[in-house]
């Protein structure tokens, strides 16, 4: 590596530190002045001149091996949304990249900022079918917010510059960059890395337009039953403080979509807890009586929604996206409000006259009042001796105290975690929410853990999705990382089950699903753990995976045939949830 | 709402792969394209996509919010029939004797506009320029004397009433722009034409 000082310009005075770099090493490099300090990965032949460069920043980037692509991505996934940085993904072509797209998907339906690089095939060879040669660039280009393929090592900082400014700015989302072995392992001049501030076709942050800001203070005064509804949108923007001065002064009851879960404590005086096909009674009834509905960083997902003819017809909307497209894609808006919410929030809490609303919320509570009777005390109290996951879920946030991350997967347990769950914290409810995708939660709780190694992560999934990602306990344990991982295990892939039972006679097609010994399996990977099966022993096995010091796996078993209530069926109006 | 053919009018930068990310927005909604045209534009380097779709304004709407989404894309307009100039090109390829023999080709040119191309022994290609009409009608006109080849190209179109795209280049190259291009034109002038 040599290191030459030139005058890049005869008049400027400024010199450049110009380097000879490889392609790879100009990467590295651009990741430290990026300040990347993980990278979730796999090596594989065509991206191997990058792990070469990887041996020599050893010090700097710390690399995790993952045991499965896909298991990288998640985990990139989980370390972004924990920490609010860009994830990281190494993959090798062919296989290696089609093994990410899975994550791709999810992070691009749940707006997850990544960075993944993918090594290809000689320049030469492409479109040859050549050894592991994929048309990796086309396949990702539904499931990215932008894809480059580098041919030429020169191109790599003004990319790489690029990709980590699309991946964080306006909505973010997986950015994948496709560079060939020749790139990587090619050598050029490295200028100063210069990151990228602008994109003239691209513009992710609008200017805030003060006559929406008005329309909506002005609805927002007049109405009698208003309603906030928000999503990811405010974690994203990092405006849980905006967002809970705003509430404080509005006095709005407010309730929250799966992923918009943690932005504000749950048991914030103003929290009305989840919407959707499995949230709460009072949220999903009252969006079809309030008078003034105000949206922010939400996308009105059909979960969310239920049967949108019947839904919230009756309100004026507010909506308040990042994204224009979101704007009067399912939901007619009112007054549209275009914006990052850490900007526009604040302006219209000037606007708004306090208000307290203190008969609107009231009914809020009341409708808490029939849930808590009819479904959530049946679920904490279970007149059998099995247990429900429900009560697993109150004991976990006794001993937590509400300040853990909980990364859950997909299923019935997922659904009755997000119901019962006490958070602190923002950022510590991590789920795959819109993709929906099993398997997610033990890749991302270990990138959870790497993106926030000073908070207990607790990954929660159901027998059927551990199943599908199980081999990351070698990463856990190849990274003697202290995660926490409770299976909630119902025998059964659970919700498509009580789909079976409720709309298809009980007919229960293929969701019997079997186990190994989880337990003996940890054990194999060196991995503690204990299998609960009574009502007795819960509390104690809790406190002790929760004392362990290293990571731990408990399994729970729980009611086979057990149902998550309420529920909005679907194609049913939200005012049509059922409590039973 | 009724479904209409809209004009769709993209501007974008130059990069491999885009096309297929603008195509797949309609694939994924099992929307067909009836014609789609790339071009330069009146900018050099900008680049300007003309597509034609049958589709209610709602959709057309949404599609041109997905479109404009795309990273490389400036900016995505879509206008109906009476707002825009379009025009189309056709090639007809006939034999040549047939033509001479039982043709006035004189009328069948000044009737439809029509050029010939290329004339040989064998054969003789026409060209004309219309919208779709004028172009089918030439067909209908030829064919009972056999038409060997049949080409068409998309639609090209200029909107009444834009102003062309310098001035908005400007705006867009500028860190931080004006309202111009960042205002929420789709919300502010809904009813006029040249709006997206």
């Amino acid at each position: 590596m040599e290191t030459l000082e030139v005058k890049k310009d005869k008049t400027s005075k400024v010199k450049h530190k110009v380097q000879k770099l490889s392609g790879s090493a100009a990467l590295l490099e651009v990741f430290l002045s990026e300040k990347v300090d993980t990278i979730f990965g796999y090596p594989g032949g065509a991206i191997m001149p990058i792990y070469d460069a990887l041996y020599d920043y050893q010090q700097k980037l710390k690399h995790v091996l993952v045991r499965h692509e896909q298991g990288a991505i998640h985990a990139a996934q989980g370390y972004a949304r924990v920490s609010g940085k860009t994830g990281i993904v190494f993959a090798t072509s062919g296989p290696g990249a089609t093994n990410l797209v899975t994550g791709l998907a999810d992070a691009m339906i749940d707006s997850t900022p990544l960075v993944c690089i993918t090594g290809q095939v000689y320049a030469h060879l492409l479109g040859t079918d050549a050894f592991q040669e994929t048309d990796v660039i086309n396949i990702t280009t539904p499931v990215t917010k932008w894809n480059y393929q580098v041919t030429d090592a020169t191109e790599i900082p003004s990319v790489l510059a690029k990709a980590f400014y699309l991946a964080a700015s306006g909505r973010p989302g997986p950015v994948l960059i496709d560079i060939t072995k020749n790139a990587q392992i090619q050598e050029f001049d490295f200028e100063e890395y210069v990151p990228c501030e602008h994109i003239r076709s691209y513009r992710p942050k609008p200017i805030v337009r003060k006559k929406y800001l008005e329309e909506a203070a002005k609805l927002i005064n007049e109405a009698k039953k208003p309603f906030v509804i928000f999503g990811q949108g405010i974690i994203l923007g990092r405006a849980e403080n905006e967002f809970k001065k705003f509430l404080d002064k509005s006095g709005i009851p407010a309730a929250w979509t799966i992923l918009g879960m943690s932005a504000i404590p749950t048991d914030h005086p103003l929290a009305v807890g989840m919407l959707g096909m499995h949230g709460n009674y009072g949220p999903n009834v009252l969006t079809n009586e309030c008078d003034v509905l105000i949206a922010i960083g939400m996308r009105f997902d059909d979960r969310v929604t239920g049967r949108l003819d019947k839904y919230a017809k009756q309100a004026k909307v507010i909506h308040l996206d990042i994204d224009p497209a979101e704007i009067d894609k399912n939901v007619k808006a009112t007054v549209p409000v275009w914006g990052d919410c850490k900007e526009t929030l604040p302006l219209i809490t000037q606007l708004i006259d306090k208000k307290t609303h203190s008969a609107w919320h009231q009914k809020f509570k009341d409708y808490q009042k029939q849930e808590d009777e009819k479904c959530i005390y049946p679920e904490m109290h279970p007149d059998t001796n099995v247990l429900s996951m429900g009560e697993v879920i109150d004991a976990l946030n006794e001993l937590t105290g509400g300040n853990a991350i909980l990364v859950t997967d997909v299923g019935q347990h997922q659904m009755v975690t997000c119901r019962y769950a006490k958070y602190n914290e923002s950022k510590s409810n991590i789920t795959s929410g819109g993709l929906g995708t099993m398997g997610f939660a033990l890749p991302a709780a270990i990138g959870a853990k790497f993106g926030a190694p000073e908070r207990e992560v607790i990954a929660i999934a159901g027998d059927g999705g551990f199943q599908m990602t199980l081999q990351e306990l070698g990463t856990i344990m190849q990274t003697d990382l202290n995660v926490k991982i409770i299976i909630l295990n119902n025998q059964f892939l659970g919700m498509v089950r009580q789909w079976q039972e409720l709309f298809n006679d009980r007919r229960y097609s293929f969701v019997d699903i079997q186990s190994p010994d989880f337990v003996e399996l940890a054990k194999s990977y060196r991995i503690a753990g204990q299998k609960v099966t009574e009502r007795s022993t819960l509390k104690k096995a809790l406190k002790d995976m929760l004392e362990c010091r290293g990571a731990y796996l408990l399994e729970i078993m729980v009611g086979k045939e057990n149902n998550v209530f309420p529920m909005v069926p679907q194609g049913c109006s939200v005012s049509e949830i059922r409590l039973s | 709402m009724l479904k209409k053919e809209f004009t769709i009018t993209v501007y974008t930068e130059n990069q491999i792969g885009l096309l297929n990310r603008i195509a797949i927005i309609f694939s994924r909604r099992k929307i067909n394209i009836d014609s789609m045209n790339t071009s330069p534009s009146e900018i050099e380097g900008i680049h300007r996509f003309t597509i034609v779709i049958n589709e209610t304004e709602d959709v057309v709407k949404k599609l041109c919010r997905q479109i404009e989404k795309q990273v490389e894309v400036l900016k995505a307009y879509f206008n109906q029939n009476d707002e825009i100039v379009w025009q189309e090109l056709a090639l007809y390829k006939v034999s040549t004797e047939q033509i001479v023999e039982k043709v006035k080709v004189e009328r069948l040119l000044r009737k439809y506009g029509a050029r010939a191309v290329v004339i040989r022994k064998d054969y003789t290609v026409f060209e004309t320029t219309g919208h779709r009409e004028e172009t089918d009608g030439l067909l209908e006109a030829l064919e009972p004397f056999g038409v060997i080849e049949f080409v068409r190209s998309a639609r090209v179109a200029i909107i009444n009433e834009s102003s062309g795209f310098h001035e908005k280049l400007k705006e867009f190259e500028q860190t931080e722009p004006g309202e111009v291009v960042i205002e929420n034109e789709y919300l502010d002038k809904k009813d006029e034409v040249f709006s997206m």
